[in-house]
């Protein structure tokens, strides 16, 4: 199969869809990036098992809501972008294997932990909650960092390197920039969600990531800006969006030690989405870089659907996703209650909590 | 010459990775779809009645229907993302047609039943009755739903419709997602599909309220949840094969060779008898075989005399229409599949029917024989949804999409060391899923449920997890 690769700029409906594809990741990484965060900790905020189920429940009633958009973010780059689709799936083979396995052990254990009493039954599946959740948040930086910095791909999108072309020092960096920062948000949310002693370990814990990560992201953004491939574009220069980001990442400690637990969880949540614009702002016009040659850079136009599949799927989109939106937002409404350990609720009183 | 012989291993590799995956995952798949309506109706007459009995069945099967879910919702992740690991050009040549519904599914269907089952379980005593009532029927209305856009997906590879190929790209691009969504294929399969679904639920519930009923636990319980698995059965059971025979018509104008090799039928026949069993093997000169004069072409046809194709007759067309090569997929499986998934649905249908007789006859508790054979029944769906797809999907090799692509053509590029480490990786996960969702399955289906009164019956625990 022979792909044209066209020298054109993007057309108004292809831009849309990039810019999608680009909400419906930040839509995953702000959602699951807590679950992570929450799963990553489980084990440094917990004493108990009570504890645990404490924390487990703070994510239980979305956590699976939360990954479907992880689905809807796969099949809309499917459909909007089959190439990309194809090219990066099958290119990052074995990360997007384990980042699979990971995500089915942790969601068997959210589902089948509590439902026996025996203990290790319940260790091994604390287990997999931990690693679980690490793991993914770990790999997802890493794969997002090598879209960024390029990929082994020759002429016709063909792969030419493998696994380990795909974990040099810029990836590592990249997926501990991730995992720290979806931590950090998770400790933010624990912060939000819990009562009593889960609550308080939450925010020290919170203290002490905020200063790491903050190094850790910035040393990438840095990193990033000193070897875009498309300095000239809006946003990367001046470099706004990743100042916005390190401002509220570095006000994150401090919105957390005055208890302004509401407001240090958005400045998490800032911080992911500031952060993911960035990297899809240095791709663009591209979704692919090839470390190769700038030849073989996997273009929007070239990897982009027709117009009319585009149009179908706008359409679509414009109907139901604020839809989506709304049910979804309600759960959190319904759930917002802090989770406690029985009979321990509201025992706590902080002056300033929420926003 | 060394990157062909890896093409072929990546091939077959590949081709097994999907095979395992596809096929469990849609173990737990129907079962959800039928389950999750069953709950839906247990909880319904609940909320009417006001009758605990009711409201313990529901707790007792959402039970086992939610640790079934999560299984499929795990296994149904890598079921997306496979397409673009090991079938990257399939997926550049249909991801026009093919991954707008998978995108639509996800948006309308996956996030409707994920949200709303997260208040079902977390909701009880949280949300008024009412609305913890319609997120369970919201949660069931999604997995119909996903359903409908996956089969419509599937029904696009096995007759492509509202597409043109791009003389640039060669790529399929939709051109009428009304005709995509419409498909003659998709609609005739998508009813047989759900109707299976629903058997594969009320026979599950049957089956393991049998096993109650003969141990005597909740009789009052497990009465009534068997009476209305017992309605469903007969009426799902009817419905799959009606609507499976409509889909074997469609078939025979679509796919002929598929409809052919189901019946290893060699060559054109009018007012073809159709094939029992075979012992042998199923060439020309089988040992022995009990034939049914006339079936065959009622069954692909409705007429008594119509003429079906046969296998060598179709592969002279194809080799003429697509070039040289076969065009005929591995008999034996198609034979064995269909006449399998056919027979086990007639004797759920009997199950169905015999169950019936004895509740009117009130003799269903006291039949410990039948309440045994049901518990075992409980197979029986899951197998046949099982060579169902694997007739369906075999049967239209060596195409991937019917007549526009083969599968040798749609594989990903790469070396097969990977597939294989992906295909060891999966099947050792899923072995150690089966045996952790089964073992889990049996212990908490076998607990019976506790009798409590109203007010206990009302009460929360603060933890759900």
């Amino acid at each position: 199969m022979l792909l044209t690769i066209h020298p054109l700029s993007p057309s108004g409906l292809e831009q849309l869809w990039f810019f999608l594809i680009l909400v419906l990741w930040l839509g995953y990484f702000f959602l699951e990036g807590f679950d992570f965060g929450v799963g990553t900790l489980m084990p440094f905020v917990s004493k108990d098992d009570l504890d645990r189920r404490v924390v487990i429940n703070t994510i239980g009633p979305v956590w699976d809501g939360n990954e479907v958009w992880l689905l809807t973010a796969g099949g809309a780059t499917f459909a909007a972008f089959p190439l990309w689709y194809a090219t990066v799936f099958s290119g990052f083979y074995l990360a997007l294997f384990l980042i699979l396995a990971a995500l089915i052990f942790r969601g068997m254990a959210f589902e089948f932990r509590h439902k026996r009493e025996d203990a290790k039954w319940v260790r091994w599946w604390d287990r997999a909650i931990f690693w679980g959740s690490a793991l993914p948040a770990l790999l997802w930086g890493v794969a997002f960092a090598d879209f960024v910095h390029g990929v082994p791909v020759a002429a016709n999108a063909t792969w030419t390197g493998n696994f380990f072309d795909l974990v040099k020092p810029y990836a590592l960096l990249g997926g501990l920039s991730t995992l720290l920062l979806f931590t950090l948000h998770g400790a933010t949310y624990l912060g939000l969600k819990t009562e009593g002693d889960v609550r308080v370990r939450a925010h020290k814990i919170a203290l002490r990531l905020a200063p790491l990560t903050f190094v850790a992201v910035t040393a990438f953004l840095a990193w990033t800006y000193q070897t875009a491939h498309t300095m000239h574009h809006v946003g990367l220069v001046p470099p706004l969006l990743p100042i916005v980001g390190l401002l509220a990442l570095a006000g994150v400690g401090w919105l957390v030690r005055e208890h302004l637990e509401g407001w240090a969880f958005i400045a998490t949540a800032l911080v992911i989405v500031a952060f993911f614009t960035t990297l899809f702002l240095n791709l663009y016009p591209n979704v692919l870089i090839s470390s190769v040659s700038p030849h073989f850079d996997i273009t929007i136009v070239a990897a982009a659907s027709h117009r009319y599949t585009l149009e179908v799927m706008s359409w679509v989109a414009l109907i139901f996703t604020p839809l989506v939106l709304l049910y979804q937002s309600w759960t959190y409404w319904i759930f917002k209650k802090r989770v406690s350990r029985p009979g321990e609720a509201n025992e706590t009183h902080h002056t300033a909590t929420n926003v | 010459m060394e990157t062909f012989i890896a093409g072929i291993s990546t091939l077959s590799l590949a081709r097994w990775q999907f095979g395992i995956t596809t096929v469990f995952h849609f173990l737990f798949v129907p079962l959800t779809i039928g389950l999750g309506l069953l709950v839906a109706v247990l909880q319904t007459a609940a909320y009417r009645t006001g009758d605990v009995a009711w409201d313990r069945m529901t707790k007792f099967f959402g039970k086992l229907f939610l640790v079934n879910f999560a299984i499929g919702v795990v296994t149904g992740i890598v079921q997306e993302f496979q397409f673009g690991m090991d079938w990257s050009r399939y997926s550049v040549f249909v991801g026009n047609i093919f991954g707008a519904p998978l995108a639509i599914e996800g948006l309308l269907a996956f996030f409707m039943e994920s949200t709303f089952l997260g208040i079902w379980i977390f909701g009880r005593g949280r949300v008024s009755k009412r609305i913890h009532l319609a997120s369970i029927w919201m949660a069931s209305l999604g997995t119909i739903l996903s359903a409908a856009f996956i089969v419509a997906a599937n029904s696009w590879m096995q007759h492509p419709v509202g597409y043109t190929i791009d003389a640039k790209t060669h790529q399929a691009v939709m051109t009428n997602f009304w005709a995509v969504m419409t498909n003659s294929t998709f609609i005739a399969a998508y009813g047989h599909v759900l109707a299976s679904a629903f058997l594969t639920g009320s026979v599950f519930m049957l089956a393991i309220a049998a096993w109650h009923l003969r141990k005597g636990h909740d009789l009052a319980g497990f009465g009534k949840a068997a009476r209305v698995a017992i309605v469903v059965t007969v009426i799902a059971a009817i419905a799959t094969m009606f609507l499976g025979d409509n889909q074997a018509k469609e078939m025979e104008a679509q796919q002929p060779m598929k409809m052919a090799a189901a019946e290893a039928l060699y060559n054109t026949e009018s007012g073809a008898s159709f094939s029992l069993l075979t012992i042998g093997d199923l060439s020309d000169n089988p040992v022995f075989q009990v034939r049914v004069p006339h079936i065959l072409s009622v069954l692909a046809t409705n007429t008594w005399d119509g003429k079906v194709l046969g296998i060598n007759q179709i592969q002279k067309q194809a080799a003429k229409k697509y070039g040289a090569g076969s065009y005929v997929p591995v008999i034996w499986v198609c034979y064995w599949s269909f006449r399998l998934m056919v027979g086990l649905g007639i004797l759920l249908f009997i199950l169905g029917g015999v169950a019936l007789w004895l509740v009117r006859k009130r003799r269903l508790e006291k039949s410990p024989r039948f309440l045994r054979f049901a518990t075992w029944m409980l197979l029986a769906p899951f197998l046949a949804n099982s060579f169902g797809w694997i007739f369906t999907e075999v049967g239209r090799q060596p195409w991937v999409v019917y007549g526009l692509l083969k599968t040798s053509k749609a594989v990903t590029l790469i070396s097969p060391g990977y597939v294989a480490t992906s295909l060891i990786g999966f099947t050792a996960i899923y072995s150690l899923l089966a045996v952790i969702e089964i073992g889990l399955m049996l212990r908490l289906a076998k607990i019976p449920p506790v009798i409590e009164t109203p007010e206990e019956a009302e009460r929360v625990p603060e933890l759900i997890y």
